[in-house]
């Protein structure tokens, strides 16, 4: 186990480079150069040139990238053109709002998408099943924009559950309670625009895995045994059938997290997402590529983190490498 | 059809003779059988014929604002006789700009799927057949643009770039490819050691001839599912950055910046004509898409049934 989790770390060392390395390319062709970003932009021009030769522009493209590379790790992402903030401190400021929601959607599409995809498994090729497989290929068609826009028609306008959106209602009084209520109301239309598209594909991997499974010996053995179809469904078959759909974990990730970009600017969701939309129509580079970085890294991360899960629950990858 | 070529000594033909027993045709019953699969086929047809007829089916000018006989703007005039699916907010027809709009999503889907398919099969193809350093090149590339989310690296990118139908086809080409060249790779890593391309190695055959001759004939059928699925994604991803303005700029209609109107509270709230049928069209797309591709792959071949 801790020879796998060693492996698969020094694998990921390769990833990050070329991540970071992916990243400062883009950078240069963007406007500006990537070290000017970083330079507090109060400082005058007399001494922004000198600085410039100072701080070695000139230098070779490796060499700036590893001196770029440095202050990355220091935690300087740059600074903002217009304003002049730090980026990081932007990011950061942001993470939290991206987090509830891409958080929810995820449990959410998982302890959904499970168990329709169990249920559809054991009624395979039922009028149920043919429904759930329908839902599920709307679920990967629909555009998250017209979803969303949809829904804030129907329970939002005409309907008035459910706020149109933002984060909470401002200015709100009253008890703790009703602030959580209405943190709740606000996130029920995002998270499930965000939610739809795992949650179906969550669901037919399940299914499939399930049908695979269903077909070994050990669960005809189970049956013949007297097992009822409860147990054998539910404590035997689920338990191997779930193990690939921890594989979802990590490749859920970068969809949930790209998929925030616009379910945020929708529901003028105070997150990364609308943070990249509003830096992409002001042109704030340095921003856009901050993000970039960002949030491959936590796919990075959270790719890694699912990997060693899968080792956890699968002895046959643990005990193999 | 490009995957009915079977290459010498490769799995053995069918072996009842005739017209009836020809791949093709097997391929076609075994589809047909999929109902859903034959209501996406008829869809996407219907909707070819709309896209090429457009200028003679469209009964407005879809780009420009239509004066009415009192000489003033008909603006977010409702679905009528004369606007069968009323006006937008500039006074143009809905109807003809859905219209013109298919003809800019199946253009993307098609050019980009062909640059992301053509790549993908050739790096595909390098990193399985050559492997050694050459597949561990290519592959960490493609695990580190898996690592971006991509719709984050195409806004990026179409950030940087200036926002147009053009450009959108070859961002969404250049960055989709990986899934394409995992797929190949694999398949011709399973391909590879099997006799056939043994016996031609044996025999000296230029490797650039066996892939392109012998290998990629037989892995033909998960490589078509592959594209016709990424075109669904590429029509998403489309219509996703023209509604983010980045994408396909007005006057060209595009359903991702027809559904954009929607962002006012007003056409949201009251007049629905202007972004439903957007909306609608580009879901049943997608959808059709999605439902061709299940069927090609259960049709194509059938021990990929199940396979995600």
């Amino acid at each position: 186990m801790q020879r796998y989790i060693v492996k698969r770390l020094l694998t990921t060392l390769p990833l990050l480079v070329g991540i970071t390395l992916l990243t400062f390319l883009i950078m240069q062709i963007t406007p500006g150069n990537p070290m000017q970003t970083m330079i507090d932009p109060r400082i005058s021009t007399a001494d922004l040139a000198r600085a410039q030769e100072n701080m070695g522009l000139n230098d070779p493209m490796i060499v700036q990238y590893f001196r770029w590379l440095g202050e990355i790790v220091s935690g300087n992402l740059g600074y903002t053109i217009k304003t002049g903030q730090s980026v990081a401190q932007m990011i950061l400021d942001r993470l939290p709002a991206t987090l509830l929601l891409t958080v929810t959607a995820f449990v959410f599409s998982f302890v959904v998408g499970v168990p329709l995809g169990v249920y559809s498994a054991t009624r395979k090729y039922t009028k149920r099943d043919y429904g759930l497989t329908v839902f599920s290929f709307i679920g990967i068609s629909v555009p998250s924009f017209f979803f969303g826009v949809a829904l804030i028609y129907l329970f939002a306008v005409k309907l008035n559950w459910f706020p149109t959106s933002g984060l909470a209602t401002i200015n709100l009084q009253g008890s703790g309670w009703d602030i959580l209520v209405d943190k709740a109301k606000h996130l029920v239309l995002p998270a499930l625009v965000m939610a739809l598209p795992n949650l179906a594909v969550i669901m037919r991997f399940t299914r499939s895995s399930m049908i695979e499974v269903l077909t070994n010996d050990y669960i005809r053995t189970a049956k013949a045994k007297g097992l009822s179809e409860r147990a054998v469904k539910y404590r035997h078959a689920l338990r191997n059938a779930i193990i690939p759909v921890i594989t979802l974990f990590g490749l859920s990730i970068p969809t949930l997290f790209g998929g925030a970009y616009i379910t945020e600017t929708i529901f003028n969701w105070p997150g990364m997402g609308s943070l990249g939309i509003q830096s992409i129509t002001s042109r704030e580079y340095p921003v856009i590529m901050g993000l970039n970085l960002f949030t491959s890294l936590l796919v990075l991360f959270g790719n890694l983190i699912a990997d060693i899960l899968y080792a956890v629950a699968d002895p046959k990858i643990r005990l193999s490498k | 059809m490009g995957w009915t070529t079977t290459p010498e000594g490769a799995a053995p033909k069918s072996s009842r003779s005739g017209g009836e027993g020809s791949m093709v045709f097997q391929a076609w019953r075994r589809y047909k059988k999929n109902k859903l699969a034959v209501f996406g086929l008829g869809f996407m047809v219907l909707l070819v014929l709309i896209s090429i007829l457009a200028p003679l089916l469209a009964p407005h000018d879809p780009f420009s604002s239509i004066k009415n006989e009192a000489g003033t703007l008909d603006i977010m005039a409702k679905p009528s006789q004369e606007y069968l699916l009323g006006t937008d907010s500039l006074g143009r027809d809905v109807l003809s700009r859905l219209m013109y709009a298919g003809r800019v999503s199946l253009s993307v889907g098609l050019v980009s799927v062909t640059i992301s398919t053509v790549l993908g099969v050739l790096l595909g193809a390098l990193a399985g057949y050559y492997g050694k350093w050459t597949d561990s090149v290519i592959m960490r590339v493609v695990d580190v643009v898996y690592c971006f989310p991509v719709m984050f690296l195409i806004i990026t990118v179409s950030a940087l770039l200036k926002p147009s139908m053009f450009n959108v086809m070859i961002i969404i080409g250049l960055v989709s490819w990986v899934g394409t060249a995992r797929l190949v790779r694999g398949e011709i890593l399973r391909v590879r050691e099997l006799e056939y391309v043994q016996a031609s190695k044996a025999l000296g055959v230029r490797s650039f001839t066996i892939i392109v001759r012998h290998i990629l004939p037989n892995i033909m059928a998960p490589i078509l599912v592959q594209a016709t699925l990424m075109t669904a994604d590429a029509i998403l991803t489309e219509a996703a950055l023209s509604f983010l303005g980045v994408g396909v700029q007005q006057p060209t209609p595009s359903w991702g910046n027809m559904l954009n109107e929607a962002m006012s509270i007003m056409v949201l709230r009251f007049k629905y004509w202007i972004w439903l049928y957007p909306g609608l069209a580009i879901l049943l797309t997608v959808l059709s898409i999605n439902f061709i591709g299940d069927g090609l792959r259960d049709a194509l071949d059938p021990k990929l049934k199940g396979r995600k």
